[in-house]
């Protein structure tokens, strides 16, 4: 097979589209970047969207880990707690786990148990617990005088909160969130090795990866590989988000503004 | 385990669970707790050596040394952890095999890979084919442990780095002064004063590495999370006195509880820690600190 028709094989595999059978025998260098490239349509699908919805759902609990009524604060902490000090790796496990027994309860759980819900799932509640944390602590920092000068001229409730609050608190937290995403991307290679299984051998870029290298015995093709997919796609999150850092910070002075800085990522 | 136990069919409630508790599986299980402390316990120290010393590679004056701490450093940035593990394990055992072969039989005239197999002679193989279980299990834990501080180093040596950037430039300048040469004023004055800038990084870093040890699945070892599954499915429980259907959802709850309350007892005794450096530094932690006991 030329490299051409490879793509046109295996580009889309890890959704269902084109050739069924992996490739076999002798693996050539293009049949490992399609495939392990094909993967990564899982691995952005998984982070955009939980990154996406666990957006919202972590403004909330900051905002309900800042509040005075205990009957707001208590379980915003307590969630947050939980997915942040337990491995994520378990989280998975313990998901699939439920997700089965109910499924036999109800056939309403049936997606649950598939990885494009079920891991979705865990994943928006993780990186809602790590973001709430970041946003809270953003929270903590915004600056007295702002919120005064915001009492002063009659703001209250809501309004205060979206056109003073929020947006300084976004400022504030917008370089821990750009690494939160970094290792959300990360932390989605976890999903197939975890209770979730790839039906049909359709999985993400790390599944292919060492899938490879099981077959091969030779780990230095397609890691190095899955790494340089990797690089690239820190590399746009970094650029995506330092767009919207410049937008968020672009009233301030040059020197005032905050920067992106570029931290190790971590497990979580 | 108890006298009672002999007749598993006939018990109930509370001593059917007592025995169930304590069969030899689940000793395994209680077992591979404490495969995952001995795993922290030897991890911690040996990735906090792989970061000072790529730490204090980075801020070498000889330029490929430079080269090499800072590559080392940033090369785990950008690329998921697992993707690490994966590789590593692969990865080392073939490194560790190619050397033996290239030492123990030198006149082998074979390629050692041949299509997609890694062939090395019987003598070169670790372990060696003949020695029993147990060397192959502590083999594969050894590659772990030294997996997951090639990995950790790598983070700890940014944390230590950082560090030692943040120790205020006047103090080397005064050891300059002194006429002290870059390695005494390396050991003398920056070695001692970083920890302080260093502490929450590594407590962090300490946290992560909780967290990140149900990874050891992923590595061959036989850990709680292998344990968990093993034992909460059906499969292995149709054979025993002990049948029970699929239990892994509380299974893997107790790894949930296990695992949250380590990591409170450790955010309890590093913030402990920390209020015991912070005393006296003339940091804003230090200054909350004194004014709060005034």
């Amino acid at each position: 097979m030329s490299c051409v028709e490879t793509i046109q094989a295996y580009a889309f595999r890890s959704i269902g589209f084109g050739e069924r059978l992996l490739p076999k025998g002798e693996y050539t260098l293009c049949e490992h970047f399609t495939l392990i490239g094909s993967g990564m349509i899982w691995n952005i699908y998984f982070g955009f969207v939980a990154l996406l919805t666990g957006f919202f759902f972590a403004v909330a609990l900051a905002v309900g880990k800042n509040s005075a009524n205990p009957a707001w604060r208590k379980p915003a902490e307590w969630f947050i707690f939980i997915f942040r000090g337990s491995p994520l790796f378990i989280q998975f496990f313990f998901a699939y786990a439920c997700f089965l027994n109910l499924k036999g309860v109800s056939s309403f759980f049936d997606p649950f148990t598939s990885a494009w819900l079920g891991a979705l799932i865990v994943l928006f509640c993780n990186t809602a617990a790590y973001s709430g944390e970041i946003f809270y602590g953003a929270l903590l920092s915004v600056p007295k005088g702002d919120i005064e000068a915001a009492d002063a001229y009659g703001m209250t409730g809501w309004k205060r909160f979206r056109r003073i609050t929020f947006p300084t608190m976004m400022r504030l937290a917008w370089p821990a969130y750009t690494n939160e995403a970094i290792f959300l991307f990360h932390a989605t290679t976890l999903v197939f090795f975890s209770g979730f299984p790839a039906w049909r051998q359709k999985g993400d870029a790390l599944y292919y990866a060492s899938y490879f290298a099981d077959k091969t015995f030779n780990p230095f093709v397609p890691y190095p590989i899955l790494a340089f997919y990797f690089i690239l796609l820190t590399l746009v999150i970094i650029l995506l988000f330092g767009f919207v850092n410049r937008q968020l910070n672009r009233h301030l002075p040059q020197e005032r503004r905050e920067k992106i800085r570029w931290r190790a990522n971590l497990i979580r | 385990m108890f006298s009672y136990c002999t007749d598993p069919s006939t018990l109930e409630g509370l001593s059917w669970l007592s025995c169930y508790l304590t069969t030899g599986k689940h000793v395994n299980l209680y077992i591979s707790v404490i495969v995952v402390l001995t795993l922290l316990a030897i991890t911690a120290p040996t990735a906090l050596l792989f970061g000072f010393g790529a730490a204090s590679a980075a801020r070498s004056q000889f330029l490929p040394l430079r080269w090499f701490g800072k590559g080392y450093t940033s090369i785990v940035r950008g690329v998921p952890d697992i993707a690490f593990f994966l590789f590593f394990v692969i990865a080392l055992d073939q490194a560790f095999e190619w050397m033996r072969h290239k030492v123990k039989c030198p006149d082998w005239d074979q390629p050692i890979r041949q299509g997609i197999d890694f062939v090395v002679c019987d003598a070169a193989k670790l372990p060696l084919s003949s020695s029993p279980q147990w060397v192959h299990e502590t083999y594969g834990f050894f590659l772990a442990v030294l997996t997951f501080s090639i990995v950790f180093g790598a983070f700890a040596a940014n944390v230590l780095y950082g560090a030692m950037q943040a120790v205020p430039r006047a103090q080397i300048e005064t050891a300059e002064a002194y006429g002290m040469s870059n390695r005494q004023a390396f050991w003398r004055i920056l070695v001692p004063q970083m920890w302080v800038y260093a502490l929450p990084g590594l407590s962090n870093l300490w946290m992560v590495l909780i967290k990140a040890t149900p990874l050891l699945f992923l590595l061959g070892v036989e850990d709680i999370v292998y344990w968990a599954r093993e034992l909460g499915g059906t499969k292995a429980a149709k054979f025993t006195a002990y049948p029970h259907p699929n239990w892994h959802v509380w299974y893997f709850a107790a790894l949930l509880v296990f695992y949250l309350c380590f990591t409170k007892v450790s955010e309890v005794v590093l913030g402990r820690i920390m209020a015991r450096l912070t005393k006296g530094q003339a940091t804003a932690a230090g200054e909350a600190q004194r004014k709060a006991a005034a």
